[in-house]
């Protein structure tokens, strides 16, 4: 089983790195970006056939490690 | 005063700590290994400074998962003396030992630069021997450091003394909020800061600021 997961800054976490890429994109012409935010994005392959406990095991995953709950959300897509 | 220095992959600082532990407190520290399940018999336990596991996922997320910290964890809780510096600091955040996260640098710069450090709490063991409001010199080298926390969080830090290192004089490298550069936990013994009193102790430093620091281990 394949799981894809987006972990995002939470709002008002401030995003240096997104503001530097709106930056380039409004220097490279791109007109009218009004706001950048970047995130990270997993791709983890499970072995798990139960589509519930996998997605309790993810669960577990992104709270424990994948994701820090203090500044980010994480998002699990099962596929 | 027995202390050990926490060794994970990537790690670069320890031999810094573990030398400054050395001249300051007349012991050399064990060195633990971050596989290692069991701390030695120490008062002090000291996280050191460096790029474990090379900042992979979050600075300092993967070591915060390591065997040893278990350890840390529960002796922590028990009120071993715990000190984080720099990705230390990261470390013992990304492992719940105290609130908040550090976050890229506001200007996205990695910053190596010498700053101005004014010791807000004089009242933890790492503190004891310098004045409260006493402002010394300390270099600081990272790229994520700029300490975040929801505002709860840090009214409690401010509203408790929690504050323990704060940037004077306009020298915040990082855009770290309230210019939080070190806090401790609710009982104090656990402390992470992002600068290096470690490096600020040698006349070969060039100053000997946070000398006073190390000594007042001696003083616990």
């Amino acid at each position: 089983m394949k799981a894809k997961i987006k972990v995002t800054l939470k709002n008002g976490v401030l995003d240096p790195q997104g503001k530097a890429i709106e930056g380039a994109l409004g220097s490279m012409g791109f007109d009218g970006v009004n706001s950048v935010r970047q995130g990270k994005y997993f791709e983890v392959e499970l072995s798990e056939t139960d589509k519930s406990k996998a997605q309790a095991a993810l669960k577990t995953m992104c709270e424990k490690l994948i994701a820090n709950t203090v500044i980010e959300n994480y998002e699990i897509e099962l596929a | 005063m027995k202390s050990a220095v926490l060794l994970f992959p990537g790690i670069n600082r320890n031999e810094d700590m573990v030398m400054a532990l050395h001249k300051t407190t007349g012991v050399k520290p064990h060195v633990v290994w971050h596989t290692e399940t069991t701390l030695p018999d120490v008062d002090l336990v000291v996280v050191p400074g460096g790029f474990s596991y090379g900042d992979y996922l979050r600075c300092g997320a993967i070591a915060a998962r390591s065997p040893i910290m278990s350890d840390v964890r529960a002796k922590a809780l028990k009120g071993l003396k715990v000190l984080a510096v720099c990705n230390g600091f990261q470390i013992v955040t990304e492992a719940g030992l105290l609130p908040g996260a550090l976050v890229r640098n506001a200007k996205l710069k990695f910053v190596c630069k010498e700053v101005r450090l004014r010791i807000e709490n004089n009242q933890t063991y790492f503190t004891k021997k310098v004045a409260k409001g006493h402002v010394v010199s300390c270099p600081v080298a990272h790229g994520e450091g700029n300490y975040i926390a929801d505002p709860e969080t840090l009214k409690r830090l401010e509203g408790e003394g929690r504050v323990v290192f704060r940037y004077a004089e306009g020298t915040n490298p990082n855009g770290a909020m309230n210019d939080i550069a070190g806090i401790c936990n609710d009982a104090g013994n656990v402390i992470g800061m992002m600068p290096h009193p470690e490096n600020m102790i040698e006349k070969l430093h060039g100053k000997q600021d946070c000398l006073p620091l190390f000594e007042g281990l001696l003083a616990a």
